[in-house]
């Protein structure tokens, strides 16, 4: 399975994500400058975390406007699968490509910490493989989760909630939410579930030295849903 | 011609910020601050408009598109004298 790794001007965990791919899990990875127009040969993007384009503005909203975007959204209307980390969740939201938007952190801080996510959808290509939770640390100043009523309610309805914050031994609660997102909401995927977007940063727990490595179980589940498609 | 183009949290989207500056305001002593919303101003220099019309016209379209994100901002436009 070939991964590409996006790298806007401003993205600073594109080589922890590359690593992981590559190093951990053994697959090939390139890394793909924005600039670029063309996917061929990419199995799965992931647009990494960071500070695209220093966030000015609003996160996100300018790197959407970057030439490998337009690529991005046509890969992921074919199925392609994509998965935004971080400052990629927030440039996926500002693309459309997924619902609501992200706002500053109910606190006003930045946040920097492990946080505990409960699965909340075990179905789909990005979490299959994953236990009931994994842990995933955070690392963000704009990661509440906010959508309109009918569009909350539209993505409870259908699972695309994948991943909420909960406590330690495992319990969704407010009181694990560590930013104010609506729903304890930490990770959505689109409709068809080949798009995902999460605040928390699985590669950063993806191998034993750096904790339980149980992040490394979305990477894996999304190479099991590609070799399975690949051979049916 | 220049414009101002004014961004504003929408009506029921948590704004922190506006929270903790009327809570600020407050404790100095503005006990009359209620609910405030901390916005963006954005002025922006247009050459080669035809008229006012034109440039508000214009900068709806920059708001839309870019300055403004629609699911949790308002915004209005206004030529600046």
């Amino acid at each position: 399975m070939h991964f590409g790794i996006v790298t806007f001007p401003g993205s600073n965990c594109d080589y922890d994500s590359y690593h992981v791919v590559k190093h951990v899990l053994g697959h090939e990875a390139s890394f793909l400058w924005h600039k670029e127009q063309s996917l061929e040969g990419i199995d799965c993007v992931i647009l990494p975390g960071g500070f695209s384009y220093g966030d000015y503005l609003r996160c996100g909203a300018i790197a959407r406007f970057s030439p490998i975007m337009e690529q991005v959204k046509a890969f992921a209307d074919r199925g392609g699968y994509v998965i935004g980390i971080c400052n990629g969740f927030q440039v996926l939201t500002e693309a459309g490509m997924l619902p609501g938007a992200l706002l500053q952190n109910r606190g006003l801080k930045f946040i920097c910490e492990d946080a505990t996510l409960l699965v909340s959808n075990g179905h789909s290509p990005w979490t299959h493989q994953c236990p009931e939770t994994i842990v995933a640390p955070i690392a963000h100043m704009d990661g509440c989760y906010y959508a309109d009523k009918d569009t909350l309610g539209r993505l409870e309805e259908r699972g695309q909630v994948a991943f909420r914050y909960a406590t330690a031994d495992g319990q969704e609660s407010p009181e694990a939410n560590p930013n104010g997102s609506l729903n304890n909401i930490a990770g959505i995927t689109n409709e068809a579930g080949n798009v995902l977007g999460m605040m928390p940063h699985p590669e950063r727990n993806a191998e034993a030295v750096l904790g339980d490595s149980s992040g490394a179980w979305v990477f894996r589940s999304v190479v099991q849903s590609f070799l399975e498609g690949a051979s049916a | 011609m220049k414009i101002r183009v004014h961004i504003t949290p929408r009506k029921g989207v948590l704004d922190p910020q506006g929270q903790a500056v009327s809570g600020g305001l407050k404790s100095l002593g503005f006990s009359a601050a209620g609910d405030v919303r901390v916005g963006k101003v954005v002025d922006i220099e247009l050459t080669d408009v035809a008229d006012e019309a034109a440039a508000i016209a214009m900068g709806r379209a920059m708001a839309e598109k870019l300055l403004a994100n629609d699911i949790v901002e308002d915004f209005d436009v206004h030529v600046l004298p």
